[in-house]
């Protein structure tokens, strides 16, 4: 009894508290059921971002010294800048190619946002790619390069060469119903190759389609702790949730070993220093201390003998820059965080599981060079891990321990901000869900019970959550 | 509960009020009352004198180019590289205007990449060193039978970001050629232009009219700019920039200063080229002209902060009253006194710089790397001044 009453009096104290803390906000003040988490609006920590215009995505971390700001910007000129063919007076910046999806960095993750399909037939996709492989495994686990067109199509070429294959995408219409009989329209694309330039592919060529994504935050998490990923693993679904999840274990170049993977769709890059120059090698043809070789088959020989831009084209000091650009760009704020219905969508998006996957906070390691970086709590919405996404998002094509059916869950940091930075609200891997609603009727596998759950939620509900996420 | 509220809103304002008091303490006794609209008024004054110096600038060096491709001798080959050097030092002070998406770099609308693109895939444009077979524009009639400015302006987006070919820098690389010596500028000959036998290098009619297309697109884009600005267009950029909210305009105004200042100047115009010691990450590469244009960048920085515009006749455009520079005094004339002293102290520190600017980056110049290390950290310190400017204006 006098136990009960000790926290009768805490749950007083705590209310009083929490109305006095509460006092400036303006819908929800005396909703104890329904509050935000303290410092959840806070994304990327202590460095988080406040500015939402189109430039969201594209701000340092206010915290950065001097010396950081200008080689956050040195990085951002290397990032943002055309290559151009070799050779150029710019010696720093030639070495384009010669095969190429894209000639900077920005052209595909667009203000530092997320790429999109081609928006009309045969438009060369840009910030869209194809991931190429054949059966079977290199020894370190990586997927196998098709003979004639390597590890990723190309649609680009110097002017000298053709563009290594069209892609058409056509649109096949699915229709499906809410519990509540509303209908929807998904489309779901099917993807040809034409005229390919260099000989025909491997007649068991698989193929990955792969959009760019947005690359802030990707310092923050770079930092999650791996023993935190791995403690959200329920390989065997021993909690019987449906969910798995495991991590992937990726080729580390750097040290010549396995390491967890946590880029990419299919979490197949380890660090930022190997996604950064992963894509400016397979993306744009740019040669560097970590990737020296350019991709070019030996179908492609006529492309052996054009000029390059040195070896490597990218020098050090541009490589060290971009990783740091890439590690300190800063994530924006949440807007509207506090406001009831946002709340409740947030408490939706959990009854109906969403969150376990898309897990919603994280501590990040100590990091001494960047000390916005380091111990923050951070809210991603992502676990790191692989899922089984069922049947229609498959790629069929294995990436190290990823099978063809798991892709990584995506960060949601910002996604609110999308349409504002990128003009489009394309989601999924490829861009084929036109927005939040069609990107959660996609999931399925392990997520498809959660989806089932949102096809049965009323349609205020349902728009509880689009708002949640549109506030992240 | 009421009450313990009301307490509370009491010491809250009891506290705001003390603080507002402090702040209030650094207020000017001078009574002028300096209004912001005019501010905001003199400084589309200033920038449309800035566009039109550009323009009249620009024309000259059209009319130099037109005589140089219909007599090209070395005379008017000379006349057309110092009209060109003439029109970069108006057009360098324009680039204070840009980064708040206004006429110049409107997402939609904004020629700033047909005017001043960069880096130059000049490898495009024509023959290079080292590339003698590449596919260029000059010199491939086949692929391209037709030069003309649509031609020049749309050819070269191959992968995304737009590589355009044409502006102040297709032609200086036409004029000049690439810049292959570490002493002098360019070398190309006056007889890259000459027809028939005593001519070198092929195809000199499609480069005589590659090079004054673009110097007709020049004078189409800054007359653009310039009918931007102009008085008494009620559908321009000007109307619409005098008819924002005073603030917002201000906000624009001191974004571009910001933005050009550190991001643009310090950061990708000088850090960058320091850091890579390359000889030519440089925007003028091929005339050796980068240490100006960098004078005039900062030059148009410490033209907003005062409130003026010499032109290259020396005449003074704007009125120095109206500037940044007092209406920061009506709030802090501390603050006003050190941004003034820091930006006057900024254009000095950057004029020490020497061409060619290829030479002061090398590595091999710690003298060199030394001065522009100390006007990046200038330009750094005033980019710090400019960004408080802002909060002490009340914009952000």
């Amino acid at each position: 009894m006098p136990i009960n009453h000790q926290v009768f009096l805490q749950v007083v104290y705590i209310s009083i508290v929490f109305l006095f803390c509460s006092c400036g906000k303006s819908d929800n003040s005396l909703n104890l059921l329904l509050s935000s988490e303290k410092g959840e609006e806070f994304s990327g920590g202590i460095a988080t971002s406040t500015d939402f215009s189109e430039k969201a995505f594209s701000k340092p971390f206010s915290t950065l010294s001097s010396d950081q700001r200008l080689q956050f910007e040195l990085g951002d000129s290397f990032f943002t800048n055309a290559w151009v063919e070799a050779p150029a007076s710019a010696t720093v910046r030639d070495g384009l190619g010669p095969f190429f999806n894209a000639n900077s960095c920005a052209a595909c993750h667009v203000q530092d946002g997320r790429g999109k399909p081609p928006q009309f037939f045969l438009e060369k996709p840009i910030s869209l790619l194809f991931r190429l492989s054949i059966p079977g495994e290199t020894l370190t686990g990586a997927p196998k390069d098709d003979p004639n067109y390597g590890g990723q199509l190309n649609p680009f070429a110097l002017d000298s060469l053709e563009g290594e294959a069209d892609i058409s995408i056509t649109y096949e219409t699915i229709i499906g119903q809410y519990d509540d009989g509303l209908t929807y329209e998904l489309q779901k694309p099917i993807y040809t190759f034409l005229n390919f330039k260099y000989g025909q592919p491997s007649s068991d060529l698989m193929f990955s389609p792969r959009v760019a994504p947005a690359n802030f935050g990707m310092g923050l998490l770079e930092l999650i702790p791996e023993s935190t990923i791995l403690a959200l693993q329920d390989i065997e679904d021993i909690n019987g949730d449906g969910i798995s999840g495991k991590a992937n274990y990726v080729y580390d170049i750097i040290s010549g070993t396995k390491k967890i993977g946590r880029f990419g769709w299919k979490a197949n890059q380890p660090s930022i220093l190997q996604q950064v120059s992963g894509a400016f090698l397979g993306d744009i043809g740019i040669t560097s201390s970590v990737f020296t070789n350019e991709n070019i088959s030996e179908a492609q020989s006529s492309a052996l003998v054009l000029p390059n831009g040195g070896t490597p084209e990218l020098s050090q000091e541009a490589l060290d820059a971009v990783v740091f650009y890439t590690q300190t760009l800063a994530v924006p704020k949440r807007r509207d965080w506090d406001k009831t219905n946002i709340i409740e969508g947030k408490k939706i998006f959990n009854e109906i599981n969403c969150a376990a996957c898309h897990n919603q906070k994280f501590v990040t390691s100590e990091f001494a060079e960047v000390l916005s970086l380091s111990k923050q709590t951070i809210y991603p919405y992502t676990d790191l891990l692989l899922h089984d996404m069922g049947n229609d998002l498959a790629d069929n094509r294995p990436d190290f321990e990823a099978n063809g059916k798991e892709w990584r869950t995506p960060p949601l940091w910002g996604i609110g901000l999308q349409k504002k930075v990128n003009d489009h609200t394309f989601f999924m891997h490829d861009g084929r869900a036109r927005n939040l609603e069609e990107a959660i009727l996609w999931h399925g596998g392990e997520a498809e019970a959660s989806k089932k759950k949102f096809k049965s939620l009323s349609l205020a509900d349902r728009q509880k959550i689009i708002s949640f996420l549109e506030s992240l | 509960m009421i009450k313990l509220f009301l307490s509370v809103a009491s010491i809250g304002a009891f506290i705001f009020l003390i603080v507002s008091c402090g702040g209030a303490t650094s207020k000017p006794t001078n009574t002028t009352s300096l209004k912001k609209t005019d501010v905001i008024r003199n400084y589309a004054d200033l920038v449309l004198a800035s566009y039109q110096d550009a323009l009249s600038k620009a024309s000259a060096l059209k009319n130099a180019i037109d005589e140089f491709v219909a007599n090209p001798t070395e005379a008017t080959h000379l006349a057309a590289k110092n009209a060109w050097l003439e029109a970069r030092i108006p057009y360098g002070q324009t680039e204070a205007f840009r980064f708040y998406e206004g006429p110049i770099d409107n997402p939609d609308t904004g020629p700033e990449g047909f005017l001043n693109s960069w880096p130059m895939d000049e490898g495009h444009i024509d023959y290079v060193i080292g590339n003698e077979n590449g596919i260029n524009i000059i010199n491939n009639p086949s692929d391209y039978p037709i030069i003309s400015q649509d031609v020049l302006e749309d050819v070269n987006e191959n992968g995304g970001e737009k590589n355009i070919s044409v502006g102040y820098h297709a032609i200086e690389f036409l004029l000049w050629g690439q810049d292959v010596s570490s002493t002098s500028a360019g070398a190309r000959s006056y007889t890259d232009f000459v027809e028939g036998a005593s001519g070198t290098n092929e195809n000199q009619a499609r480069r005589k009219q590659y090079l004054a297309i673009c110097a007709t697109a020049l004078v189409e884009h800054l007359t653009y700019l310039v009918n931007e600005w102009s008085e008494g267009n009620s559908a321009n950029y000007r109307t619409s920039f005098l008819a924002l909210n005073e603030n917002a305009a201000l906000l624009k105004i001191i974004t571009g200063i910001e933005v050009l200042s550190f991001g643009e100047l310090a950061s990708e115009r000088m850090n960058v080229a320091l850091v890579n010691h390359d000889q030519e990450d440089e925007h003028s590469c091929f005339s050796d002209n980068t240490n100006i244009d960098i004078l005039m960048n900062a030059k148009g920085i410490s033209n907003v902060i005062l409130g003026k515009y010499a032109d290259g006749d020396q005449i003074t455009h704007g009125d120095t009253k109206l500037s940044l520079y007092e209406l920061l005094k009506t709030i802090n004339s501390t603050k006003a006194e050190i941004l003034k002293e820091k930006v006057t102290n900024t254009l000095a520190v950057i004029a020490l710089i020497q061409a060619p600017f290829d030479q002061e980056i090398s590595q091999a110049n710690p003298e060199g790397n030394a001065r522009v290390k100390a006007g990046i950290d200038a330009l750094q310190e005033l980019n710090e001044l400019i960004t408080d400017t802002k909060i002490e204006l009340g914009l952000e």
